[in-house]
């Protein structure tokens, strides 16, 4: 479903992705692990089109189309979809009216009809149940004034919402208390299907217990330095990344934004 | 960041949809200003001998002030003898008719601009006022209005059948000496809208005036002037349009409010002259002054205005708070594109015990665009237990573009209280990015976010008018993104 091949990207004029590739096919979980600034959240922003980022070499498809030659929204219409890992805030647009422009914008896109008004809260109201956000979330600013773990169970919603292709899960555990990571994680199991791909970047193993990954990659200064299964990462948990031999600095994802 | 502020830059490009002419014979007075054009405009109008009285008082009281330079505006000289006082599509009577006598061109050009005048009567239950140039050339929903005892008709028709109410009232709020423009105006209004609302009658209906200017060369100095007797309510509306023309046309309007006792006006705005091309030649020059007189306790007048078109524009709709327990309000939102310029906000004077004030502006820039904020809070040392809240957020659209904000705050007294809130904002990348990322076009994107931006205000508009306002913003930001 997705191929990365030989991918680099930087921020004004730093390298940050040298050289990364990466086969993900429908149906399968990939989980991205590594330390703080070796460009897990840059991976995520790059494939979502985030125009901040340049690609200066490689190529990135998906089922065979060339994502490089989209636009942001062309490529969420394609079925790209990024939980951002701090979701930004709306002032004043309430989350139901962001939420049904959305839809109806994929909607149109596929050649449906738009969605009304009371079918689209009803089907919200239903989605919103199950990560656990209370319905009056929706007519609330989008984010505006939500907590951190609230915040990521919208994105979560929204993935919901949108059915995409490829789901990609930027840090999606960070700043989740165990009984949210648990409501998150049922979010995203539920999103597991046949014809899905699901994308986790994460730094910490605890989220892997919980959304099982098929495949587990380690990434470092900008390349991807060792995959495996499952028990990689587990690995990882025990011997931790200086392991192999990567330096973990605790300061914030110098990548993120 | 780089990416996203041009995408902005090119979603700045617009159509401005209302900008065609109406063909038809109009009677226009040649360009020029002195006393016998006044005479001859006061004449045609059938105006009693005190009213030319009034208007020449004015004009040499206009002849003595200087036009105001203080505005953070820029634009060349107006020369007022260049300009026609008088323009009137050419009919029988000078009277506003039924609308089965008007000509068929107006009501078509009305119809064009979205305001049916015929199924406005049936359908919305809005009456209208509709001005062409210098006159009114209809009004609907008289009869329903006059059974509730409500007065609603042209200035000039008051002047004729009202006149002890007009001498009353008219330039009580806002007088000769005012301002320059309210001086220009008081010597040469030509039409305008005239409400009265009796003791204890609650207007059943809104009251609307739409203003169109259609003639080239010619000045709108239109008058209004809306009573609202002891615990009357009204909710009066105004929307505006002009062709597109490469001169710049001068629209210098005076309105006047007064709230008796327990009495409450509403008074909204839907400004949307034609703002000049995207190299800023043309358009209007917006140089209103409006102000409302809360005289009665327990009185309240509150203004919502959308402004979003013009090339330059002066006005603060203002509240003279007297009476005790008085309550004065404004909503604004502003929007300014390409070379528009806007010095507009709001005056509050707090004059009797206990009034109570509140100003929420939205200041929206895009294009090469400057937008000020200018408010004065005033407490009068009779002012006790008086307070204001003022917010003022600007939203700043591409990186070419200027918000300002000009408060000012005069207390003389010492249990008043103030509070005031600024913020300025841009639409951001990261807001751009997570719409983006969830399929929503740049376009929509923006208008979103500058909707959420307006929504305290839009909230306070008459449902209809909310609607209206809400696609004018996407109109006036359409081709911000690219």
């Amino acid at each position: 479903m997705l191929s990365i091949k030989n991918l680099h990207a930087s921020v004004e004029g730093k390298e940050i992705l040298k050289g990364i590739n990466l086969e993900i096919k429908a149906g399968e979980v990939h989980a991205i692990m590594g330390p703080n600034g070796s460009g897990k959240s840059t991976l995520s922003q790059v494939l979502a089109g985030n125009e901040a980022f340049e690609v200066t070499e490689g190529e990135i498809t998906l089922n065979g189309e060339n994502l490089l030659e989209l636009e942001t929204e062309e490529r969420a219409r394609e079925g790209i979809f990024l939980a951002f890992q701090y979701p930004v805030e709306i002032p004043g647009v309430s989350n139901l009216q962001f939420l049904r422009t959305a839809v109806n914008a994929m909607r149109q896109h596929k050649g449906q009809d738009e969605m009304n008004a009371a079918e689209f809260m009803k089907l919200a109201k239903e989605i919103s149940k199950q990560v656990d956000l209370d319905p009056s979330f929706l007519k609330r600013g989008v984010n505006e004034g939500f907590s951190g773990g609230e915040k990521k169970r919208n994105e979560i919603l929204q993935a919901l919402l949108l059915q995409p292709k490829l789901a990609i899960l930027d840090e999606t555990d960070s700043g989740l208390d165990i009984d949210a990571l648990k409501v998150v994680s049922d979010g995203v199991n539920a999103l597991r299907a046949e014809d899905r791909a699901i994308l986790m970047v994460t730094h910490y193993q605890r989220l892997l217990n919980h959304i099982v990954p098929d495949y587990v990659h380690v990434l470092a200064g900008g390349k991807i330095i060792k995959s495996g299964g499952r028990e990689l990462a587990l690995e990882l948990e025990e011997r931790g990344y200086g392991w192999l031999g990567i330096k973990d600095e605790e300061p914030a994802d110098s990548t993120a934004n | 960041m780089a990416t996203t502020d041009q995408e902005v830059n090119e979603l700045i490009k617009r159509e401005y949809e209302h900008g065609f002419v109406t063909n038809i014979e109009s009677d226009t007075f040649e360009p020029g200003l002195n006393e016998d054009v006044i005479a001859r405009l006061s004449g045609i109008k059938k105006e009693p001998e005190w009213m030319l009285e009034w208007r020449l008082k004015a004009y040499r009281r206009w002849l003595e002030m200087d036009e105001p330079d203080w505005a953070h505006v820029g634009y060349p000289k107006i020369d007022y003898n260049s300009i026609s006082y008088y323009s009137a599509p050419k009919r029988k009577e000078d009277m506003p008719q039924s609308l089965d006598e008007v000509d068929p061109e107006l009501l078509k050009t009305y119809e064009k601009l979205g305001i049916p005048l015929h199924e406005r009567e049936k359908l919305a239950g809005v009456a209208v006022d509709a001005v062409f140039d210098s006159v009114s050339v209809a009004t609907t929903f008289k009869e329903p209005l006059a059974k509730a005892g409500v007065i609603f008709c042209s200035i000039s028709e008051a002047i004729r059948d009202y006149p002890e109410l007009v001498q009353k009232y008219l330039g009580t709020v806002v007088p000769h000496g005012d301002n320059f423009f309210a001086g220009l105006n008081s010597a040469v209004f030509s039409d305008g809208t005239f409400v009265y609302v009796p003791k204890g009658v609650r207007c059943p209906m809104e009251l609307s005036t739409y203003f169109r200017i259609n003639a080239a060369n010619t000045g709108q100095f239109e008058r209004t002037l809306i009573i609202a007797d002891e615990g009357s309510y009204v909710s009066y509306l105004e929307g505006c349009t002009a062709p597109m023309r490469d001169e710049n046309q001068l629209h210098a309007a005076v309105v006047e409010l007064v709230a008796l006792d327990d009495a409450q006006i509403k008074y909204s705005t839907v400004q949307n002259w034609y703002p000049g091309d995207e190299e800023g030649k043309g358009g209007i020059f917006n140089f209103v002054t409006k102000r409302g007189a809360a005289i009665g306790k327990n009185s309240k007048i509150s203004w919502t205005q959308v402004e979003t078109g013009s090339a330059v524009t002066w006005k603060y709709p203002s509240c003279v708070l007297r009476g005790e327990n008085s309550v004065g309000e404004f909503y604004s939102v502003a929007l300014t594109n390409n070379f528009q310029q806007a010095d507009t906000g709001t005056k509050m004077i707090h004059l009797g015990k206990n009034t109570s004030s509140t100003i929420i502006s939205k200041g929206i820039s895009a294009g090469k665009s400057s937008n000020a904020y200018r408010g004065l809070v005033k407490f009068g040392p009779g002012a006790e237990g008086a307070r204001n809240f003022t917010q003022c957020d600007s939203l700043l659209i591409g990186d070419r573009c200027g918000a300002h904000t000009f408060p000012y705050i005069e207390s003389k007294n010492k249990s008043a209280i103030v509070e005031h809130e600024a913020t300025t904002s841009k639409v951001s990348d990261e807001q751009m990015f997570l719409c983006r990322q969830r399929g929503i076009d740049p376009e929509q994107a923006v208008s979103m976010i500058v909707n959420g931006f307006c929504k305290e205000v839009f909230k306070e508009l008459p449902m209809e008018f909310a609607v209206e306002a809400g696609k004018l913003l996407e109109v006036s930001l359409e081709g911000s993104v690219g």
